[in-house]
């Protein structure tokens, strides 16, 4: 461990005492974040990944209700049917602070409230698998709000336990050695000054005795 | 801030026409200097979510790692009419190792 380049004086020694304390405490504080980031990282993990199958599932259903459609429907048919949307979606976006973390939240907000109400197109010219696919995605379409939520959520965490993990290391192994060994060289400097203050003291008081009244 | 934000597909044609119906906004782009300019130009507008197929996401990986630590957009990869990659689930692991140290999903 390096030591710090101080002056060994009682200024350095208090100033450095004061900052050992804060630097134990921060990395107190910071383990605890971690922890707790870590753990709700773990379930959000896990939601995720469940969210995400599902979520890949549904939507290579309505791949595969599309591409039977593609393959009855003319192309310009099928892109006429799809062109103008009845529904139309926005997003509402808030944000919720989990550690010091912001992550977004997500809350949809369909112009029709009514689900059966998607369909942008006259069932006369249009293949069933067409209605199949637009349901099913229609259907998942919440979940993937979710999943886009969580996701992001993850990645932010992942970033801040990366961060936070750092930097318990740092204060860890690197800061509070450095400053308890400093610490540590000052006192012994300190007091090794007062012990050869001390000895030339009683060295000089001895002379002094000597001429004076020629003892011993 | 509650405004209003859109949601945005990218992808072939065949794998994201049916989000139209949905009202989300559909690009179908295939270029990959294209969709990596979409993306940006969406970013600085007001869309919040955007879904992207795993093909079109494996063309542009640079873009999408440049917004993975901002808080807007949110790039979620979804699997193409052709089938799933699994590129969506290696990001979801990636997120794992990089907090964890090591991908302890397996």
């Amino acid at each position: 461990m390096a030591r710090l380049n101080v002056n060994p004086t009682r200024m350095e020694l208090s100033k450095l005492k004061k900052k050992l304390v804060s630097a134990q405490r921060g990395h107190k504080l910071l383990k605890d974040k971690r922890d707790e980031l870590m753990r709700q990282f773990m379930a959000l993990i896990k939601e995720n990944r469940q969210l995400r199958t599902e979520v890949e599932a549904a939507i290579s259903e309505a791949g595969r209700y599309m591409a039977v459609a593609g393959s009855v429907m003319q192309s310009e048919v099928l892109e006429t049917a799809l062109m103008m949307p009845k529904q139309e979606v926005e997003l509402e976006v808030g944000e919720k602070n989990v550690m010091s973390v912001y992550i977004p939240v997500f809350s949809p907000k369909f112009k029709s409230a009514d689900t059966s109400d998607i369909y942008s197109y006259g069932t006369a010219f249009t293949s069933t698998d067409l209605d199949g696919a637009v349901s099913a995605l229609s259907e998942v379409f919440p979940k993937m709000i979710r999943l886009a939520e969580i996701e992001k959520a993850c990645q932010l965490m992942a970033d801040e336990i990366e961060k936070t993990r750092r930097r318990v290391n740092a204060l860890e192994h690197i800061m509070i050695p450095d400053y308890q060994e400093t610490i540590k060289f000052i006192t012994m400097k300190l007091s090794e000054n007062e012990r050869s203050t001390t000895t030339s003291l009683m060295k000089v008081k001895d002379m002094v005795l000597n001429k004076n009244h020629n003892f011993s | 801030m509650s405004e209003l934000y859109k949601t945005a597909v990218i992808g072939d044609t065949a794998s994201v026409s049916g989000f139209a119906a949905l009202g989300l906004s559909v690009f179908c782009e295939t270029a990959p200097e294209r969709i990596a300019k979409l993306i940006d130009r969406l970013a600085a507008s007001d869309f919040a979510v955007i879904y992207i197929t795993e093909p079109a996401a494996a063309l542009v990986s640079d873009t999408i790692k440049k917004y993975r630590s901002s808080k807007l957009p949110a790039i979620v990869l979804i699997p193409a009419v052709e089938g799933n990659t699994g590129d969506g689930m290696r990001a979801l692991h990636e997120s794992v190792e990089k907090a964890v140290g090591s991908d302890i999903l397996n």
